[in-house]
């Protein structure tokens, strides 16, 4: 075996850095090319509308409020749509799927999704911005008063009869 | 009261803290063992303080003493004992706490060790623990400082995040996860008592062994554990979304990982001693990097808990620890040379290198995903986020490569090897691995990425159950034992060795896993009334009622969904929504029935407020999900049979070299000559 290791040693230095250049290689441009078609951009409905047709198709957030009076929701269906608005520009976006529970008008809303060609945004993905700090719950607004009619013995058909 | 005693705490295991890096430094440079026990006392006493530190706040949570500040931020009257027990580590200041107190029981124990070993040596490993802990009782001193005392103080505080007050696993999880990343502290002081010390042989690298294996054991389960608890509360039916917590997490486990692998080659070859250094002192900035990453505030998640001083001080730290190491490396480059060398193209340390060019691989492109979007917004204001999608394309296939290399390397001997005799390894499992990749495509199994996996999967298993056959047939030799008794003594006598395999079954069942989970997931989401069904695979879905149920925090709206098979009932599932009092969002709760083949997976969406009589339900199968947990466990259990045995050989470095042309079962000789 030692016989042959200094012979053979230069060759395989050279299969090893090639194997090596190699690799490198391909792992630069897996990485360079999955990571620009993966970037998904955040904005605002004025930046979405401005970048206008270059994003039709691109996964995008878009984050802004629900606007007052633009909810329709048809439960049967699963099917969400509402106008997500900066105060300047509003974007007309639709979803399927349940909206989550907190989802409300006026209230901040980050969609992922991708604008079509008619000018909607289609979203995969809907989520709630809330705050995480503590604030004592308003009358009415208690879990306790909310859900009074679901608790066995107070309500009307909550238990199983 | 209880605030002063705290605080008073932490300024004495600062003080100890100091005192022990100036007498372990001072002991090791002028071996002085005066210092050095000095420093060894300094131990004993911050642990002592760290204790009572913890002791106090623990006692101030569970009587509800507001005026001590952290309690007043997650405390609440109405929280269960269990969660407010374990809100110690719910928010920064406590997980700082919890952070420093892990140290000192880590620097306790591996003082305690090594009281009477490596003289040269150890005074540095306190020195350099306490380092660390200096900057983290500082920070508990000063800008995290959990003991600040409320006057008045309020008559109740809001309790914890209620993400956090929601699943058991909230009591396992982070201690795992914290065991692990603070534990890495200990390989991190040992390398650099190998450079401070300028006695950069072997001894270092075989002292760390133990001491990697156990907090990288804690990170597995800290990791596995982890999506437990997202599969299990956020209620998205899945288990890693590459969310940057997460990789932060992943990452330094990659780098022990690499470590653990390479520190191998090490001792048997004398190869790779500055990449051994670097690996672990990677692994250790990477820890705090995570920490800083998820108690930093800036990233917008259920770990970053608030921003402040706390970040920029940890980068800071980062920093400074990264740069003090590059510069001992440099100052010590002469001792670093390393005499092995590459033999032959196929061999185990050639197998060993290609994983370690792997890992360092997957880091890095994890570790680019992740700080990406920091970047762009730092420096073009943009904000961005990289989808998950990058990372499994990047991951997937170096993770089937690992997987290659998890069956062919420890089949493969140390020094050169023939060709023809790689071929007579392997081309029996290799026949395995092809037959069951063939068996999945006529079985309808389509999708590239599970066949692949499975294949290799059977290859590596294959490779495995062989060496368990081989392993106990030498113990049937030795011993006359058979059977589980084999497998036991061998687990025991061996568990380096034997440990590692068990990791490795873990590890392949866990790849599997994920493998079928993510490309036969199917679900969907439907708005049941009372007596209506719904189809998905096998199970047919009905709903009875939707109810609430008060308790003290929180009010809960659960539901019953009965489940058939064909016409007959087999469970009934109740996923339920939580409402916390302090807080808008309410948490869910998935209700989740396992079998072997995998999970039904039902979360509760929507449901009629008035009067319960419909509710919309998203409904999930998630094949292969319990493996992950059941691989996960194997992880840990076999990384206790590798902590368990010690080395039994006195060796040298040289011997690998020397027995070059060892065949894998050298290590049954080793158990032949113990």
């Amino acid at each position: 075996m030692s016989e042959h290791k200094g012979r053979r040693s230069g060759k395989k230095k050279l299969w090893a850095g090639l194997g090596l250049v190699a690799v490198v290689a391909a792992l630069a441009m897996l990485i360079g090319g999955g990571l620009k078609d993966n970037l998904v951009y955040f904005l605002t409905p004025t930046e979405l509308e401005a970048r206008g047709a270059s994003v039709q198709g691109e996964a995008v957030r878009l984050g802004g409020q629900v606007k007052p009076g633009s909810v329709h929701w048809n439960a049967d269906h699963h099917d969400l749509r509402f106008v997500v608005t900066d105060g300047k520009t509003q974007i007309p976006v639709h979803s399927t799927g349940s909206p989550p529970s907190m989802f409300q008008e006026g209230i901040g809303v980050v969609v992922e999704g991708k604008f079509d060609s008619n000018g909607t945004f289609q979203s995969d993905n809907l989520m709630v911005k809330h705050s995480n700090e503590y604030h004592p719950p308003t009358k009415g607004e208690s879990p306790r008063e909310t859900f009074k009619t679901l608790m066995p013995g107070n309500g009307t058909s909550g238990s199983k009869d | 009261m209880l605030s002063l005693l705290g605080s008073a705490a932490i300024i004495a295991a600062l003080l100890g803290a100091l005192m022990s890096v100036v007498t372990g430094y001072w002991g090791g440079f002028k071996q002085r063992p005066a210092a050095t026990e000095a420093s060894r006392y300094g131990i004993y006493f911050v642990f002592f303080c760290m204790s009572a530190a913890v002791a106090v706040m623990e006692i101030a949570l569970l009587t509800h003493d507001f005026s001590v500040s952290y309690v007043a931020e997650v405390g609440s009257r109405s929280t269960p004992t269990y969660f407010t027990a374990i809100s110690l580590w719910s928010s920064l200041n406590g997980s700082i706490l919890f952070w420093g107190w892990i140290l000192a029981a880590y620097a306790l124990l591996v003082t305690w060790v090594t009281r009477d070993r490596h003289p040269r040596f150890t005074p540095f490993v306190n020195g350099t623990l306490m380092v660390v802990g200096l900057f983290f009782f500082g920070l508990l001193a000063g800008p995290a400082n959990p003991f600040g005392h409320l006057s008045p103080a309020p008559a109740d505080g809001p309790g914890p995040n209620p993400l956090l007050q929601n699943h058991p696993l909230m009591g396992l999880h982070p201690p795992l996860l914290y065991l692990g990343y603070v534990g890495m502290a200990v390989p991190f002081s040992f390398g650099i008592a190998a450079l401070l010390s300028g006695n950069i042989t072997e001894r270092w690298l075989q002292a760390t062994r133990r001491w990697t294996l156990a907090p990288w054991a804690f990170l597995s389960l800290g990791i596995v554990a982890g999506a437990w608890w997202s599969y299990d509360v956020l209620g998205w039916g899945g288990y890693w979304a590459w969310d940057p917590v997460e990789n932060a997490s992943f990452l330094p486990w990659l780098v022990a990982t690499a470590f653990l692998h390479s520190s191998m080659v090490q001792e048997r070859r004398g190869m790779l001693k500055t990449w051994n250094l670097s690996l672990i002192v990677g692994t250790f900035m990477l820890t705090l990097f995570g920490t800083f990453l998820t108690r930093s505030g800036v990233l917008d998640s259920v770990h970053a808990f608030t921003e402040g001083s706390v970040g920029p001080l940890l980068l800071g730290f980062v920093a400074l620890i990264t740069l003090a190491t590059l510069a001992l490396i440099a100052w010590r480059s002469d001792r670093l040379h390393a005499p092995g060398t590459l033999e032959g193209t196929a061999s185990r340390e050639t197998a060993f290198i290609l994983n370690n060019l792997l890992f360092v691989a997957l880091t890095f492109t994890i570790l680019l995903g992740t700080i990406f979007p920091l970047l762009m917004e730092a420096t073009k204001g943009q904000r961005i986020s990289v989808g998950p999608p990058y990372f499994d394309m990047v991951v997937a296939p170096i993770g089937l490569l690992l997987l290659f290399l998890m069956g062919v390397g420890p089949q493969l001997p140390w020094g050169a090897v023939t060709w023809e005799r790689v071929v007579k390894l392997l081309w029996k499992p290799a026949t395995v691995g092809v037959v069951a990749a063939g068996l999945m495509v006529a079985l309808g199994m389509r999708a590239i990425y599970p066949v692949i996996t499975g294949g290799l999967g059977a290859f590596t298993l294959t490779t495995i159950v062989d060496e368990f056959r081989r392993g106990m047939a030498a113990r049937r030799h030795i011993s006359g034992a058979r059977g589980p008794v084999a497998l036991w003594e061998l687990l025991s006598k061996n568990g380096r060795r034997y440990g590692g395999y068990v990791v490795h079954t873990g590890v392949v069942i866990v790849i599997v896993a994920l493998s079928v989970s993510q490309h036969y997931r199917t679900e969907r989401e439907v708005t049941l009334h009372r007596g209506e069904r719904a189809n998905l695979g096998k199970y047919s879905i009905g709903f009875d009622r939707v109810f609430a149920r008060e308790e003290p925090q929180r009010v809960v709206v659960s539901s019953e969904f009965p489940i058939y098979v064909g016409d007959k009932q087999v469970a009934i599932m109740s996923p339920a929504l939580k409402f916390y009092n302090s807080s808008q969002q309410p948490v869910t709760t998935p209700a989740v029935r396992s079998t072997p083949a995998g999970d039904l997976y039902l979360t509760l969406m929507a449901f009629d407020r008035q009067n319960g009589e419909s509710a919309t339900v998203r409904a999930i199968l998630n094949p292969g999900v319990p493996w992950l947990w059941v691989g996960g466990l194997l992880v840990g259990i076999g990384a206790i049979f590798s902590i368990r045995s010690r080395r039994k050989r006195g060796l040298g470095v040289r011997r690998g070299a020397v027995g070059a042309a060892g065949s894998p079962s050298d290590d049954e000789q080793e158990v032949v000559g113990a």
